[in-house]
């Protein structure tokens, strides 16, 4: 599993590498190859335009990564700031950041993230802006939590007694205490933020034409099903690879970092 | 008597909840990048237009003014007109829930049946080959979004084996694909949650009096084990049905099921924005009540939470 999930995850950054090294063309039209089968020339077929698939399927990897890494860093940033700021100072500020924070709670699942990026409009930009806006919710709760029960402990009730800032006792004495679980919970998170990232291109709302993105490719994998079922059958299990080795990478991380997580998948 | 006061306490903190969603609602028209009349009747449309458009939609008002129209109006059940067909909203919205409303029960019936049953046997046959066999299926299809698995499930019950009608919704069968695709997902998730709680449950020590006092090991599962271990599961089921609503949008994009998913695909390709409001306002506040009432129903099922507090 653990082997399974590293070089899974070792294999696609090579990938995405040697292709940018290699100069990969993934946006290279060639009409007289259209929807072909695999072949040593082409190993993972060709699309509706005669475009490599597989150099496709590794740029879209490359900005699956790009919006994976800004959007998981910017939420927690943001979703941290706010939890640990609301959990230790409490009062009437905690209580009106956790409304807000259950208010976009009461959207399910990624339905949010496609109202955004529907009003904002298509492209790659407002794409990490909608999962942003939508994003940091769970980290703030999470830390807010965390920082509820830390602010309780005796090193905490010292440091404070020797009179050090709040900022102080923020930053030294109670985020290194949290942040192993949010590091768990950002491994989790960055799976479901790439399904997400592909579900808003399915839908056409993310990353556009000519730019390969996963989920790009399956909305057109999906039309052309019925002659090239190579097509959809490449991109998605390329896309499960990852998914899976990074669920299982977050995995091994929360074993490592003795997180006790209650019934997670 | 003490539960009611539960339940009317526990619609009070609702009620904030339900007025942020509408303000977040609201405040998405607001968020379209320019002027929203420009973006919605493209570049080439005339002035009279535009102002016919400016004025029904209120953004000719200020702000406050048309919040305030925009909360009297769904009292009174009124989401505006479409854009697009100057069809009532209500009436789009009426056509489409219960085809999704269908489509969420029979995915989570499938969900069910498919997942406890699996991972009860999962858990009994903890560490055995069976088990092994069981999580490695569950975790891959956990890890299969909506738009792959149903493009493979169509492809080979519908593409290939021809059992299963491809997409629309003409006849009773065309039901299954779009279930299975959001079920089997559920199924993979419910699996792998009764197999722990029931693996927990096992280890307690009623569980050991139970099997000491000679009960059968079927009456220690069924009569013991099952009840406290399913439990927890009427919580994982109230907020999975917001997963399947959501999943709902791409599902239903993709077998072309005529509920509220299509319906705010559609709207948001044709840039129709109030059909795209009044769909993201629906799904929040159905979720929000799915919620609502799988709390009330725990906190009645569970006797250790009936009388707390």
């Amino acid at each position: 599993m653990k082997t399974f999930s590293l070089l899974t995850l070792a294999f696609w950054l090579l990938a995405v590498l040697v292709a940018h090294y290699a100069g990969q063309a993934p946006n290279h039209i060639d009409l007289d190859a259209i929807l072909q089968w695999p072949s040593a020339r082409h190993w993972l077929g060709t699309d509706d335009l005669g475009r490599d698939i597989l150099a496709r399927v590794i740029h879209g990897v490359e900005v699956s990564f790009l919006v994976t890494v800004v959007v998981t860093a910017v939420t927690m940033l943001i979703g941290i700031s706010i939890g640990v700021f609301a959990g230790y100072h409490g009062g009437r500020l905690d209580q009106v950041l956790m409304q807000i924070t259950s208010i976009f709670l009461a959207f399910p699942g990624i339905l949010l993230a496609i109202a955004f990026a529907a009003v904002l409009g298509a492209g790659i930009n407002n794409l990490i802006l909608a999962l942003c806006l939508t994003g940091w919710v769970t980290y703030a709760r999470l830390s807010r939590g965390q920082t509820l029960v830390l602010r309780e402990r005796l090193h905490v009730l010292a440091a404070e007694s020797l009179g050090a800032s709040a900022w102080r006792v923020m930053l030294r004495h109670i985020l290194p205490l949290l942040i192993s679980i949010l590091l768990v919970e950002a491994a989790y998170s960055m799976a479901s933020v790439m399904i997400a990232e592909a579900s808003l291109s399915f839908l056409g709302l993310g990353i556009q034409a000519p730019e390969a993105s996963w989920g790009a490719m399956l909305r057109d994998a999906v039309r052309f099903m019925l002659v090239a079922p190579h097509y959809v059958l490449a991109v998605g299990l390329c896309m499960m690879s990852l998914i899976l080795a990074i669920n299982l990478g977050g995995d091994v991380l929360r074993d490592k970092l003795d997180v006790r997580s209650e019934m997670q998948l | 008597m003490r539960s009611w006061g539960a339940i009317i306490k526990r619609i009070a903190t609702v009620l904030p909840v339900v007025f942020g969603v509408l303000c977040l609602t609201f405040a998405l028209l607001h968020m379209v990048p320019g002027d929203p009349v420009d973006v919605m009747l493209g570049e080439s449309a005339s002035p009279a237009d535009r102002f016919a458009l400016k004025a029904q939609l209120g953004l000719d008002q200020p702000v406050l003014a048309q919040f305030g129209h925009y909360l009297l109006n769904l009292l009174h059940g009124d989401f505006g007109v479409s854009i697009h067909t100057q069809t009532p909203i209500t009436q789009l919205l009426v056509q489409a829930y219960p085809a999704t409303l269908i489509l969420a029960v029979t995915a989570l019936s499938i969900g069910l049946l498919v997942g406890i049953p699996l991972g009860i046997w999962s858990a009994l046959k903890a560490g055995h080959w069976q088990d092994v066999m069981v999580t490695l299926v569950s975790i891959r299809l956990a890890a299969m979004p909506a738009f792959w698995l149903g493009p493979v499930l169509m492809l080979v019950f519908a593409v290939w084996l021809g059992w299963l009608p491809v997409s629309g919704m003409d006849n009773a069968a065309s039901i299954l694909l779009p279930a299975l695709t959001l079920g089997l997902g559920l199924s993979a998730i419910l699996t792998r949650m009764t197999r722990t709680s029931l693996l927990e449950v096992l280890n307690e020590d009623y569980i050991r009096t139970a099997r000491a006092k000679g009960l059968s090991e079927r009456r220690v599962l069924l009569k013991h084990a099952l009840r406290a271990a399913l439990l927890p599961m009427v919580t994982i089921v109230g907020l999975q049905m917001g997963s399947l609503l959501a999943g709902a949008v791409i599902t239903e994009t993709i077998f072309s099921w005529n509920g509220i998913g299509r319906l705010l695909v559609d709207s948001i390709e044709k840039r129709d924005y109030p059909v795209t409001q009044a769909c993201v306002l629906v799904v929040a506040l159905s979720y929000v009540l799915i919620n609502q009432a799988t709390d009330i129903a725990y906190r009645w099922l569970d006797p250790r939470t009936r009388n707390a507090r």
